[in-house]
C-alpha cells in the first residue's frame, strides 16, 4: 500500500466517498468474496428466489403497510388539505371567470358574428345540406371532422394494443362459458336487431336532410351489433363481422374520406371548380360529398363501438 | 399559386392516409410504408422551406372551397416548414435506430399497429405545426395524445402500462384545460381562426373589456400545454414513460411529442394572444418561475437516479425547464433561444437514448451504473455518441447545447428582474448537469465491473431483467458482449448522423438562428 494514511482513515475522507460515488458503489463493501465461484446454478436460482421473496415482502411492507408508515400518513394528510384547497381555488377562479363572460343568449355577444351568420344564411345554398350542422362539420370545417374520425380510429388501435392477447386457447375456452340459448334475449334480439340496423342506416343516410349523421347513426348500428353479439354469441356474429372485416372496412371508409376530402381541399385551394354537383336540397342524392362522408364516418363509428365492446369483454375477437 | 404551396397539405394527408393503411398490412410492409412516408414528408417539407425562404413571406392554404373564418386553413412560414423538416429527420433516425429493439420487444401481431401510431403521430405533429385554426389544433392534440399512449404501452410489461396510465391522466387533464381555455376564448372573440382571434383580443385588451376571462383563458391554455409537455410540477408521468418504453418510442416521445406542444404554445402566444397582451399578463412570469424550478429539480432528480434511461428522462424535465424559462422571459430573444433549444434538445435527447440502448446492449441488458462500467469500450460508437450527447447537454462549446445556453444568457441580459435568476439558474443547472452526465461518462469508460452479486440479483428482480446467457462470473470479468459497428450498420449510421447533426447545430448555428428570427417575424 503506497497510501500515506491507513485504510480505515482513508475510508472516512471525502475523496474516497467521491470515488465510490463515481463508481456508483455507495455503501457497497469494497472486498469481494470469491466463494461464489463454486456456486452451482441451482443454488444461484435459490438465492434469486429468496431475494425475490424478500423483495416482495419489503415492497408490501413499504407500500401497503399504510397504518405504520408515517411518511405516507403525513403525505396523505398534506395531500388531502392541499387537494381541497386547490379544488376550491380552481372552482373559485373558474366561477369568477364564467361570471365575467358575456351574458348567455344576448344578441350582441361576440359569438354572433359574421361567421355564424354565413353558416345560417348561406349554408343551404353553399353546401346543399338542409341540416346546417352537417353542412358545417362535413363541408365548411371538414378538415376538423377528418381529424376527429381518425381520433376514433386510433383510439380503437390503442385499445387493440392494450387488450389484445395472443393466447388463442384460453379465449376459446372462455367462449364456451357464455350463455347460448337465452330464449327471451334471442327472441327480442331477433325482433329488434333488424329495425335497429335499418334505423341506424336511415340516420346516416338522412344526415344531410334532418337531425342525424354519421356519428349518431354509427352509434345506433354499433349498439345493434353489440345486442346481436350478446344474444347469439361470437360464433354467429363472426360469420359477418370479424377483426379482419373491421380493419378492412374502417380502412376503406377512412381512405374514402381522405381521398374525397383531398380532392375537395385541392380544388378549393387551387381555385378549381369542383365537378361534384350539389343537387337539389332535400333530395337524398344531394349536397355533394356529404352523403358519402356521412357513410364513411358512420361505418367507422359503428366498428369502433363494437370493437371497444369486444375488446373490453374478451380481449380479442 | 405555386404548386409547392400544396406540399404541406399533401404531407398531412399522406401521413393521415398511411395510418389506416398500415392496419391492413403486415408488420414488415407497414415498416416500409412508414419509412417511405417519413422520407417523402421530409423532402416535401424541405421543398416548402426552400420556397418560403425564397419568397420571404408566409402563405395561407385554404382547406376546401370556403375562405378562412368559415372553412379551415393552414399557414406556412419559414419556421413551420423548418420544424416539419426537422421533425421528419429526427423521427426517421429514431425509427431506424430502434428497429431491432422493436422487433424484439413488440409482439408479432402488434407490429403493424406501432406504425399506425407513428404515422398518425407524425400527422398530428405536422398539423399542429401548420394549423392556423385553434380547434383544428385541438383535434390533432387529441390524436397526438392517444398515439403517444399507444407508443408507450406497446412494449407490454407492467411498468409501461402504469406509465401509459399516468401519461393518459396527466395528458388528458392538459387537453381538458386547453379545451376549456379555447372555449373561453371563443366565447370572448367569436372566432377560432388564429388571426381573427388576435384582432379581437387586441381590441379587448385596449378597451379592458372581459379582462378576467381573457387572462384565465390564456392561463388555462398555457397550463394545459405545459402539463402535456412535462413542465416541472407536472412531470410525474415522464420518467416511467420514457424510461421503460421501447427505444424508438422513448426517443420520439422525448424529442418530438413534447416539442410539438411547446411549438403550439409559442404559436398561441404569437398568433393568438399577441405579444403585448402576454407581456402585460403575469402568465409569462409563472412559466418563468416553474421553468427555473424545473431546471434545478429535474437535474437533482436525475442525480439520484441509478438507471441510465430514467436519468436521461429526468434530464428531459430539466431541459423542458430551460425552454419554459426562455418563453417566460417574454422577449423576442428569449423565444429565439427557446426555439433553438427545442431543436437542440430534440436532436441531443434522441441521440442519448439511442446511445444508451447501445451501451445497455453491450452490458447484457444491465441499465444501472455498476452494470455499464466499461461499456464505452465494448460498444465504441455508442460510447462516443453518449459522450457527445452528454457534453452537449452540459453545454460544452462546439456542441449544440452550448449555443442554446449562450442564447438564454444573452436573452436575459438587460432584463430588469429576470436577469439574475436566469444566470444563477443556468449556472447551478450546468453544474448539476455536469455532475450526473459526467458521472455516467466516467463510469462507461472505467474498466472495472463493480458491485456485488447479491445486489445485482436483487436489482435484476426489480427490473424484471436477467443476464441471459452471460453468467455472473463472466459478467464480472468482461461485463458483456462486445458490439462492433459492423454488427449493427443501421444503428451505427443513425448514431453517426445524430453526432453530425449535433456538430452542425453546435458549429453552424448562425443560419438556423437567423431562420428562427425570420420565422418568428413571419408569425406576427
Amino acid at each position: 500500500m503506497s497510501r500515506k494514511i491507513p485504510e480505515e482513515q482513508y475510508r472516512k475522507t471525502f475523496s474516497y466517498k467521491f470515488t465510490q460515488w463515481l463508481n456508483g458503489m455507495e455503501e457497497v463493501p469494497a472486498h469481494e468474496t470469491d466463494c461464489m465461484e463454486q456456486d452451482t446454478a441451482q443454488e444461484k436460482e435459490e438465492v434469486r428466489e429468496l431475494l425475490r421473496r424478500r423483495e416482495k415482502m419489503n415492497l408490501s411492507k413499504r407500500v401497503y403497510d399504510l397504518e405504520h408508515n408515517k411518511e405516507i400518513l403525513i403525505f396523505k394528510k398534506i395531500y388531502f388539505v392541499f387537494s381541497i384547497l386547490f379544488c376550491v381555488f380552481l372552482v373559485a377562479m373558474l366561477l369568477t371567470a364564467v361570471s365575467a363572460l358575456p351574458e348567455f343568449g344576448n344578441a350582441d355577444n361576440p359569438v354572433n358574428n359574421e361567421v355564424a351568420a354565413r353558416y345560417i344564411e348561406n349554408g343551404l345554398q353553399e353546401t346543399g345540406a338542409v341540416n346546417i350542422v352537417t353542412g358545417m362539420i362535413l363541408d365548411y370545417r371538414a378538415f376538423d371532422t377528418l381529424g376527429e374520425s381518425h381520433v376514433l380510429f386510433i383510439a380503437t388501435c390503442t385499445v387493440l394494443i392494450l387488450l389484445r392477447n395472443g393466447k388463442k386457447e384460453e379465449e376459446i375456452n372462455d367462449r364456451t362459458h357464455e350463455p347460448k340459448n337465452d330464449v327471451i334475449l334471442q327472441t327480442v334480439a331477433r325482433i329488434l336487431v333488424p329495425p335497429i340496423f335499418i334505423f341506424g342506416i336511415y340516420v346516416i343516410l338522412a344526415g344531410h336532410l334532418g337531425p342525424g349523421g354519421g356519428f349518431s347513426g354509427g352509434a345506433v348500428i354499433g349498439a345493434g351489433l353489440i345486442l346481436h353479439l350478446n344474444a347469439f354469441g361470437f360464433v354467429k356474429t363472426e360469420k359477418f363481422f370479424t377483426a379482419k372485416t373491421y380493419r378492412r372496412i374502417s380502412f376503406c371508409a377512412l381512405a374514402c374520406y381522405s381521398i374525397a376530402k383531398s380532392y375537395s381541399f385541392y380544388t378549393g385551394a387551387n381555385h378549381i371548380e369542383s365537378v361534384i354537383p350539389l343537387g337539389t336540397p332535400g333530395a337524398i342524392l344531394s349536397s355533394g360529398l356529404i352523403l358519402l362522408l356521412n357513410i364513411c364516418v358512420g361505418t367507422v363509428v359503428a366498428g369502433t363501438m363494437y370493437t371497444f365492446y369486444v375488446m373490453f369483454r374478451k380481449g380479442d375477437y | 399559386m405555386n404548386f409547392v404551396c400544396n406540399f404541406p397539405f399533401i404531407s398531412i394527408i399522406i401521413t393521415l392516409f398511411s395510418g389506416p393503411l398500415c392496419t391492413i398490412l403486415s408488420g414488415k410492409w407497414a415498416k416500409r410504408v412508414n419509412e417511405a412516408v417519413i422520407v417523402i414528408v421530409g423532402i416535401l417539407s424541405a421543398c416548402v422551406l426552400g420556397y418560403v425562404g425564397g419568397t420571404g413571406e408566409a402563405f395561407v392554404y385554404r382547406m376546401g372551397h370556403f375562405p378562412a373564418p368559415w372553412g379551415n386553413e393552414i399557414r406556412v412560414g419559414v419556421l413551420e416548414a423548418f420544424m416539419g423538416f426537422f421533425f421528419c429527420v429526427i423521427m426517421l433516425l429514431c425509427m431506424v435506430a430502434g428497429a431491432r429493439e422493436r422487433e424484439e420487444e413488440i409482439e408479432e401481431s402488434k407490429q403493424n399497429l406501432y406504425y399506425v401510431m407513428v404515422n398518425l403521430l407524425l400527422c398530428s405533429l405536422l398539423a399542429l405545426i401548420y394549423t392556423n385554426d385553434l380547434f383544428t389544433a385541438y383535434v390533432f392534440v387529441e390524436i397526438n395524445t392517444i398515439s403517444a399512449c399507444g407508443l408507450i404501452m406497446i412494449r407490454q410489461n407492467g411498468r409501461t402500462i402504469e406509465a401509459a396510465t399516468r401519461y393518459m391522466i396527466m395528458s388528458l387533464l392538459g387537453s381538458g384545460l386547453l379545451l376549456l381555455g379555447l372555449c373561453f376564448l371563443y366565447d370572448l372573440t367569436g372566432h377560432l381562426l388564429m388571426s381573427n382571434i388576435k384582432e379581437q383580443v387586441h381590441i379587448l385588451a385596449q378597451t379592458g373589456q372581459y379582462h378576467i376571462p381573457l387572462m384565465v383563458s390564456v392561463g388555462l391554455m398555457s397550463v394545459g400545454l405545459a402539463m402535456k409537455s412535462a413542465l416541472y410540477p407536472f412531470h410525474a408521468w415522464l420518467p416511467d414513460a420514457y424510461g421503460y418504453s421501447t427505444l424508438s418510442s422513448a426517443a420520439i416521445l422525448s424529442s418530438l411529442v413534447s416539442k410539438g406542444y411547446i411549438f403550439l404554445l409559442i404559436k398561441i402566444f404569437y398568433r393568438v394572444v399577441g405579444f403585448e397582451v402576454l407581456t402585460g399578463s403575469k402568465v409569462a412570469n409563472v412559466l418563468f418561475v416553474f421553468g427555473i424550478i424545473g431546471m434545478i429539480m429535474g437535474s437533482l432528480n436525475a442525480m439520484q437516479e441509478d438507471q441510465i434511461t430514467r436519468m436521461i428522462a429526468y434530464s428531459s424535465v430539466a431541459q423542458i425547464g430551460y425552454i419554459y424559462m426562455g418563453i417566460g422571459l417574454a422577449t423576442q430573444e428569449g423565444m429565439v433561444a427557446s426555439i433553438y433549444h427545442v431543436i437542440s434538445h430534440g436532436a441531443t435527447k434522441s441521440l442519448l437514448f439511442v446511445a444508451a440502448s447501445g451501451l445497455t446492449a453491450a452490458s447484457a441488458g444491465g441499465t444501472r451504473y455498476r452494470n455499464l462500467a466499461g461499456s464505452g469500450y465494448r460498444n465504441k460508437l455508442a460510447g462516443i455518441a453518449f459522450t457527445v450527447g452528454s457534453l452537449s447537454m452540459v453545454g460544452m462549446p462546439m456542441f449544440s447545447g452550448f449555443i442554446s445556453k449562450l442564447f438564454f444568457a444573452q436573452a436575459a441580459v438587460g432584463h430588469a428582474h429576470k436577469m439574475l435568476p436566469t444566470f444563477i439558474a443556468l449556472a447551478i443547472s450546468t453544474i448539476l448537469n455536469a455532475a450526473y452526465f459526467m458521472k455516467m461518462v466516467i463510469s462507461i469508460y472505467s474498466p472495472r465491473y463493480g458491485g456485488n452479486e447479491e445486489e445485482d440479483a436483487s436489482y435484476a428482480v426489480q427490473d424484471g431483467w436477467n443476464y441471459g446467457e452471460v453468467s455472473h462470473k463472466e459478467m464480472r470479468r468482461n461485463g458483456g458482449k462486445v458490439i462492433f459497428m459492423k454488427d449493427q450498420p443501421v444503428k451505427a449510421a443513425a448514431l453517426i448522423c445524430f453526432i453530425v447533426l449535433n456538430f452542425i447545430l453546435g458549429l453552424n448555428s448562425e443560419p438556423i438562428i437567423r431562420m428562427i428570427q425570420k420565422g418568428l417575424a413571419m408569425f406576427g
